[in-house]
Parts: structure tokens; sequence; C-alpha cells
């Protein structure tokens, strides 16, 4: 084959576009240098110099539950939430109300965590009380509801239910995105079977959507685990790991923990909560690869056609 | 069981737009009624009033009648105020263009999906008898019998369309409607399709939109000519007749123009 000359445009485009893609790449390692660096003493320090005294694993443990946790009954709570949503928007709604609605929710995600954050301690908080104490009388056996229940609000669940209004967003934009790509195809072939709207939906935009609903659910959660300043304000945070999620001890979360004692920390303090962050850069990266192969696994699912 | 339809004064729009105008014309059970016309002349769209599928398009309404005449006599007004689409669907199967199998679904899930619908339930022996029944009345079964729990899309082609053929015969309809179900298919899948509809004729009412003019030749007992008078006119149907008749001595000339390809 002919060697095509290479024209002035196309050289500046390519390296202007591989310059780019590799800023992303240098800005990504040196954030993880820099997080492994700052880390380092927190790893090799004796376990009395650490801030609790009982070392790196006993600081960091508590706070990776309670990330872990809240960001669970974010999901939990918002993902049938989102998934209801891009149906009614997609397959339900007329098509006026359908785009209004779109444009609604897709607002909850421009509104700033802290105004969040005092949402759920001036508003959300204050209304669960009544709630958390019903659930601690009549579902006490149960350990996630054992008490005693918070006179504030400011518990583990209120924090998780903040969360599950701030990914939603997320979720449902996603979901609602492969929702309307359902090829007219498939749903026609069941409709002409003589499938109900939700025989239909059953059929064809539950299967077709599936990944983008596992994709749209892990994107959530990235978000649910880094999300700092509404946590900071909601949850009140005294305790270490514990399963009860309506009191007012609970363990923090590693990114409000953060917030909250960097600027009182100093030594290896300060590299102990480098370290957790380390570990909260590790879960996410995990969380968004995880996403990004469900996602990609669409281009399989949708068969033949 | 398979009932005659009688279609009156048939308008079909899209919104404002009229797409199909005044079709009157009956449809003879337990024969291939053939549409062919230039595309764009709204046989298709003809072809899904009258399982009511038209009017799952936004904007997209119907004006006229479409009446089933049952063998025994019963008849229903698919369009009447009191008739379920759901219900005129289960009686009115459709074979689409292109294969459309549920991709996710195994073959035998495939076949089985119109059976388990509104909440019908049925024993496993019983389901895997009409599965099996239906894939051989496809020409479908001795080529997937060993591999029915694997996916339906990673059939060929030829293979697929006939899955789907299967799927619309096993909930019984007593019309099959088939929108120029050959076009993505290689002659040979063609020629097994045809056979099919041969076949299958001695038990469905069956209605094919098509582009192959031999192919209405060679399968339909009647033939409808569709047309329409220019570019944003409405589609209407110029003549239907026995189709020896429309492709030996027409009564229309646009009709004889058409099927010996000196159209326009």
């Amino acid at each position: 084959m002919a060697r095509v000359p290479r024209r002035p445009g196309d050289r500046v485009f390519a390296g202007t576009a591989t310059g780019a893609g590799i800023l992303i790449l240098v800005v990504l390692a040196g954030v993880a240098v820099f997080l492994v660096t700052e880390a380092w003493p927190a790893f090799t320090a004796p376990p009395a110099a650490l801030p609790g005294g009982t070392g790196l694993a006993g600081y960091v443990a508590p706070l990776i539950f309670g990330t872990l946790v809240a960001a669970v009954i974010a999901l939990v709570v918002a993902t049938p939430l989102a998934v209801g949503i891009a149906l009614f928007i997609t397959h339900y709604a007329p098509r006026r109300l359908a785009a209004a609605l779109g444009s609604v929710v897709d607002l909850l995600a421009a509104i700033p965590s802290v105004v969040y954050g005092f949402w759920g301690i001036a508003a959300l908080a204050p209304s669960l009380v009544p709630a958390y104490r019903w659930a601690e009388k009549h579902l006490g056996v149960i350990p996630l509801f054992a008490g005693p229940a918070s006179t504030t609000g400011r518990t583990m669940l209120t924090a998780g239910l903040v969360l599950a209004v701030m990914i939603l967003p997320i979720i449902s934009a996603i979901t609602r995105e492969v929702f309307s790509q359902v090829p007219a195809l498939h749903r026609e072939a069941a409709l002409a079977l003589g499938a109900t709207r939700w025989e239909t939906i059953r059929l064809t935009v539950l299967p077709y959507g599936r990944s983008g609903i596992i994709g749209g659910a892990m994107l959530g959660l990235g978000r649910a685990l880094g999300e700092t300043l509404a946590i900071a304000i909601v949850l009140s945070t005294s305790g270490g790991i514990t399963l009860d999620l309506i009191s007012s001890s609970n363990p923090s979360t590693i990114a409000a923990n953060i917030a909250l004692q960097f600027p009182e920390s100093s030594g290896l303090a300060v590299n102990a909560l480098i370290a957790s962050g380390l570990v909260l850069f590790v879960l996410t990266l995990g969380v968004n690869a995880l996403a990004r192969r469900v996602v990609g696994r669409r281009a399989d699912l949708s068969g033949a056609t | 069981m398979a009932p005659r339809i009688d279609v009156t004064d048939l308008d079909l729009y899209y919104g404002s737009f009229l797409a199909v105008q005044g079709v009157t014309l009956s449809i003879e059970p337990r024969s291939i009624t053939a549409l062919i016309g230039p595309s764009g002349c709204g046989k298709s769209t003809f072809l899904r009033a009258l399982n009511r599928l038209h009017e799952v398009v936004p904007g997209a309404r119907v004006e006229g009648k479409v009446v089933l005449e049952g063998s025994s006599g019963q008849v229903v007004d698919l369009y009447g105020s009191d008739v379920d689409p759901v219900d005129v669907r289960r009686r009115i199967g459709m074979v689409f263009q292109r294969p459309n199998p549920f991709p996710t679904m195994s073959v035998y899930d495939n076949v089985a999906a119109g059976l388990r619908l509104n909440g019908a339930r049925m024993n496993r022996s019983a389901l895997d008898d009409l599965v099996e029944r239906s894939l051989r009345a496809a020409n479908l079964w001795t080529e997937v019998k060993d591999r029915l729990d694997r996916p339906g899309g990673g059939l060929s082609g030829g293979q697929q369309q006939r899955l789907c053929i299967a799927r619309a015969i096993a909930v019984e309809p007593e019309v099959l409607l088939m929108d120029e179900p050959c076009s993505a298919l290689d002659p040979i899948s063609t020629l097994a399709i045809e056979d099919l509809m041969t076949e299958l004729k001695e038990h469905f009412t069956i209605v094919i939109v098509t582009h192959n003019m031999q192919q209405a030749a060679r399968v339909s007992e009647s033939t409808g000519f569709f047309n329409l008078a220019g570019p944003g006119r409405p589609g209407h149907l110029v003549e239907i007749n026995p189709t020896g008749k429309i492709f030996s001595n027409p009564d229309n000339r646009a009709t004889e123009d058409y099927v010996s390809g000196r159209f326009g």
C-alpha cells in the first residue's frame, strides 16, 4: 500500500488529542503517587503513635465500614426508585410531562451537597425521629433497629437516605437513557404477541436495560462513597462498627472524617487521614472500573439486531 | 377457526398526515393474500392496522372499520370501543421484516414467551409439547432441538425468522400477518419460509406484504396492489383480485405497469 502523506492538520489534531489523553493519566498517577508517599509514614508507624492507638487498620476499619453502610443504604433505596422513575418517564408518562419530569430529576443533581446536608439535618432528621422510636420499640429485635433511638435523627439511616436522594438523578439518568434506546423492533415483537404494557416492559425493556441499571447503580455508588459534606453535616459520629442504623453513635465515613479532622490534625494523624484517603481512592476506582465493565457488556447483550 | 377479515373505508394517520386512504377489501380465510406496491404506499401501515399495532406509534390513529368474522359466524369489530387491543393481537399474530427474537432469551423461552403472557400458567410438559409443535410447524425443530437453551440471537437470519414464526404461531392465533418476512433472507431461507406459509394456510388466514412480485405470484391466492398518487399524498388500494388475474390481466392500467416493471 502506498504511503499516505500526513497532513499538518491531522498531525496537530493527533498531537493535541494524545496530549490530552496523556495529561489525564499523569494527573491520576500524580494523585496516586501523592497519596502513597504521604500515607507511607502511617503504614510504618508503631500502632500506639496513630490516633486511636490501635494501629492503622483499627483506625481505618470503622471508617470503611461507615462509608460502605451509608453507600449501601443509599443504593438499596435509590436504585428501585430510579428504575421506577426511568420507566415512568420513558414508557408511561405523556410526552410533555416526561420531558418536564426528566429535567426536574436532572435538576436534583445540580443542588450543591451542602444544601442536601442542611436539608438532612434541619428537615429530614427531625421528621424521622418518631419513625426511629417506633422502629426501636417494634423492630428492636432486629439488630439494625436495636437502638437506643437517636433523639436528633442524625443516624446512619438518615445519612444513607440523604445520599439516596443525591444519587437518584445519576442512576435514573443512565437507566432512562438505556430504556429509551430499547429497539422498537423488540417492543413490537412483544406487543404483537399480545403483551400488555407491563409485560412488554418485562420482556424487552428490563432485559435490555439490565446492564444500564447495574452500571448506573455502580456510578451512583461511586458518588455515594465519596460524598463528604452532606455526611459531615448530617451524621452524628461517636462510635465504632455497629449494625445499629438508628442510634446516635455511628462510625464516620472516610471522606467526612477527613473533612472534619484534617484542620485539627498534625504529624502522623495527617498521614493516617491520607492513608484513609488512599483506601477510598482504591475503593472508588474499583467500583468505577466494575461499572465500566458492566456497562461495556451491553453491546453483546443487544444481540442480533 | 380461521376468520375472514372485512375492511371498510379505512383511513390511517400519522398525526395529521393521512398515510393510507379509503381502503375497502375482504381477506378470505385459509388463504394467502399478498399486498404489493412501491415503497411508501402504505401497505405495511395497512398491515399494522389489522392487529392494532399501528396505534402504538405516538400520534398514529385509525378511522374506519375492520371486522373479523369467524367461521361460526361471530363478528368482532376490531376497533370497537369495548375491544382490548391486547386481545386483538393475541388473535392476530405478526412476523416482522427483520427477525426480532428476544435477544436475551433462549430459543425455548422465545417460543414460550407468548404462552407465558397474561398470567397464563401451563405445566412444564404441556409447554414442552407446545414449543416442540410450534418449532416443528415452523420447520425449525430438527435444527434447534439440541440447543433449545441457547440464545435465540445466536441462530442464523433464516433460522431466527422461522423462530419468530414459531413464536407467533405458538399462541395459536387465527390470522398471521407477515411484513416482508423474507426481505432480509437469502433465497434458500426464503424458499423454506414460503413452503412453510403454504403449510400454515391450512389453519390460518395469512396476509403478507412483499416487494418481491415473484413471491406474491408463487404463494398467494389473492393480491392487492397499493399505490400512491405522488410524494406526500396518501397511499390507496388500487385493486385486489385473484393473483393469476393481477399478473396476467389486471383491471387497472397502473397495476399492469407495476407488475410488468414499466412503473413510473
